[in-house]
């Protein structure tokens, strides 16, 4: 495209669109710097995008069915928008602040996730969202509930200034499973607290100081407080939505997108990718400067390592709600490790045509896990067996990978995979963590002006 | 009594440069400045008008610039209730372009989204008819094919522009007029409102577990 306005001179290079490098290029460009985005997919969102039936087919599929068979099994595909990444926002969570700050509100949608249920004993509950379903719920015996509120009443009324309603515990050196022993919390309570509430997808906390396990209960108190139901929300037309809206921020704020534009040489200081700085990159486009880039794992694949940990998750359409469930029109089920011998929790995020992502009459069914076998499609049996018929089903496993160094060096400030926890609040820690890398100093949230409107 | 307000999303589609912005600026402050830089953090207007009684809000989305390199969001068109597709007089390819947005719409739009295609830029052919280089009748053509408004504006002189609005207020369906409900309005009941709780809660550090 011949454009002599075209600058070539940036403060940020930006690479990828996945969600964490556009709240990134929007936070940066309402901070004034100026700012190119480039992907080199034709569609924004990278792995955090959601996609069309047909699309998911080509991705996921030897040999797709034909299009009249899918139209006549699953209708139009332009009403499927699939997250190739499930998770959900917590109501209170820094997403959400990051969000309500930005005003990207204005540009999404949002609903509540309807309930959250745990599978215990090869049934499922649903996680008690306040007092009264706590008091009714079969997930406790009555004394185990007096002792449970006694716990979530130090939680909501724990002051750090006030020692005395710590009623003696130190939360940065008492481990977690101290604090259940204070409580007299029984096993089954603890397994509940740790993983449908505190979200651990393993153990490993119970030995720990107790401060990340309180923040993570006080955090879904405050998520299930704010709208009742459940602590999540999610996005009407999917996930892939957000990256879109903060892109739409960074644009509106002076950046520029290129979407389809694949990276054809990255530009380093002596021309030595080794010990080089960034200087810019090549692409069909032209050739573009900055002093520094951020990017996804897959811009640099050598300047990242593996976490070791691999995530499979599958994509189920079902035509009909997820059995036991009260109809629900969207859900997150957890299976906590110790209910089925495994060391990692197995999660369900479920949602339907109530958010735009499917054609009426369909649910989405997304599985995942952390891989601990050789066999990992077997590992998410105890997934498939709650959710009855499954229509039709896409399996893929990912590879979780990290940056090697933090940018100091090279200017090269690379993003995390996203990990299979089933919330958004790894990714802004990871976003958090960039920005103060990149500029400098903390992220500070302030309100917007106002711009965009008039009188 | 007064009528409710309707509030429409409009979308402004079409190649860079054809005068998007230039048209936006002139229905909402009637103004015109000949090398503006896209004002930053400016990309929603909202502009009342009444037509036969009833007020209608537009709020209007400007692209921020992100047709410049093909990277506008399909979240930018999706729910518009009105579109204006722009194409530039006197550059064929902006017309080409322009077919491009207008079936786009129909493909990926609410099905029931009024489009107005608009031939922008008729005061530069005032002096020199040679500069047009897409026929009236073409445009004409496409409207008729695809059922579009249409219009040849100028930003510049303000011709037509305040028509093209007009005419789109005309045909949207008011919020009072239950005979034609808009099933491609999710209702509003179980939408959650972010920002407006934003303040109540932020403080709140009750559980209610
Ligand atoms: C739900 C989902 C989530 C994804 N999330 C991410 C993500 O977070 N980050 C990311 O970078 N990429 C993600 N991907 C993309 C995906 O993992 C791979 O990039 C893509 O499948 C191609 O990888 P590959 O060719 O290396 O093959 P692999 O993914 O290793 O496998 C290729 C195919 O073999 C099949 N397969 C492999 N192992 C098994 C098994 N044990 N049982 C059954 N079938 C198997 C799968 O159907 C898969 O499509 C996701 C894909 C899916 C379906
Ligand atoms: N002569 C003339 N120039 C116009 C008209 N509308 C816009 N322009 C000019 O065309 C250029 C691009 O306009 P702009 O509104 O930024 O286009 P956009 O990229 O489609 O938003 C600017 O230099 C405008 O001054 C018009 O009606 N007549
Ligand atoms: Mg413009």
């Amino acid at each position: 495209m011949a454009d002599e306005t075209m600058d070539t001179d940036y403060d940020v290079i930006v690479l990828g669109t996945g969600i964490t490098e556009c709240i990134l290029s929007g936070l940066l460009s309402v901070d004034g710097k100026k700012v190119l985005h480039i992907d080199k997919q034709d569609h924004y969102g990278g792995e955090s995008a959601s996609i069309t039936l047909s699309q998911l087919y080509s991705k996921f599929k030897q040999n797709p069915i034909s299009k009249d068979e899918r139209e006549s099994k699953f209708g139009k595909d332009r009403d499927w928008n699939v997250d190739l990444i499930p998770k959900f926002l917590m109501a209170n969570g820094e997403l959400t602040n990051i969000l309500i700050h930005t005003d990207v509100t204005r540009y999404v949608d949002f609903k509540q996730v309807s309930g959250s249920y745990v599978f215990k004993q090869g049934k499922i509950y649903k996680v008690p969202a306040n007092e009264y379903e706590a008091i009714s719920s079969p997930l406790m015996g009555i004394f185990e509930k007096r002792r449970m509120k006694k716990f979530l009443e130090w939680i909501s009324s724990y002051k750090e200034e006030e020692l005395q309603t710590h009623l003696g515990l130190d939360l940065d050196k008492n481990t977690m499973d101290e604090v259940y022993y204070k409580f007299g919390l029984g096993n089954s309570t603890k397994e509940f607290i740790g993983h449908s509430m505190a979200l651990w997808t393993n153990d490993d906390y119970l030995q720990q100081p107790a401060r990340p396990s309180f923040e993570r209960i006080l955090l879904y108190c405050q998520s299930v407080a704010r709208y009742g139901k459940s602590p999540y929300l999610y996005p009407l037309y999917g996930l892939g939505e957000l990256p879109q809206g903060f892109a739409r921020l960074s644009a509106i704020y002076g950046g520029t997108y290129m979407l389809d534009t694949p990276v054809e040489e990255v530009l380093y200081s002596e021309n030595d990718e080794t010990n080089g700085k960034f200087e810019g990159v090549k692409t069909k486009l032209g050739t573009f400067k900055a002093p520094l880039v951020i990017a996804d794992p897959t811009y640099f694949p050598k300047k990242c390592k593996s976490t070791g940990q691999r995530v499979i998750r599958a994509i189920c359409v079902l035509n009909h709600p997820v059995p036991n469930t009260s109809n629900a029109d969207s859900l997150q089920i957890i299976i906590p490790q110790s209910q089925v011998d495994r060391k990692n929790d197995i999660y369900i995020a479920v949602v339907s045509d109530a958010h735009n992502v499917c054609s009426k009459g369909h649910y989405l069914a997304i599985i995942s896990t952390i891989v601990e076998t050789d066999k990992p499609h077997i590992e998410l049996e105890p997934a498939f067996k709650l959710l009855g018929p499954i229509e039709e089903k896409f399996m893929g496993i990912a590879e979780l990978f990290e940056p090697k160094e933090d940018g100091s060096k090279d200017n090269i400030f690379l993003s995390r995979s996203y990990d299979a926890s089933s919330h958004f609040e790894s990714m802004t820690d990871d976003v958090e963590d960039i920005y103060l890398r990149v500029t400098g100093h903390p992220l500070v949230l302030k309100k917007r002006e106002d711009k965009e409107q008039q009188p | 009594m007064s009528n409710p307000i309707t509030s429409i999303k409009l979308v402004l589609l079409g190649e860079a440069a054809v005068g998007k912005s230039s048209i936006v600026l002139r229905f909402v402050s009637n103004d015109f400045s000949e090398n503006k830089e896209p004002t930053i953090g400016a990309a929603f207007l909202t502009q009342r008008v009444n037509i036969n009684n009833n007020t209608i809000k537009f709020e209007i989305w400007d692209t921020a610039g992100q047709e410049r390199f093909a990277s506008l969001a399909p979240m930018y068109y999706r729910n518009a209730q009105a579109a204006l597709v722009v194409y530039d007089i006197t550059k064929p390819q902006s017309f080409i372009k322009a077919r491009h947005w207008v079936k786009e719409l129909h493909e990926q739009a609410s099905k029931d989204i009024i489009i107005a295609l608009v031939g922008n830029k008729v005061d530069i052919i005032e002096n020199d008819e040679s500069e047009r280089k897409v026929a009236r009748e073409e445009g004409e053509r496409l409207a008729e094919e695809e059922g579009l408004i249409f219009f040849e504006t100028s930003a510049k002189t303000a011709e037509n522009v305040n028509d093209v609005f007009l005419n789109i207020g005309e045909k949207i369906p008011l919020k009072n007029d239950n005979s034609s409900p808009n099933d491609t309005t999710i209702t509003e009941d179980q939408r959650i409102n972010l920002a407006a709780s934003a303040n109540a809660t932020s403080e709140a550090s009750s559980c209610s577990c």
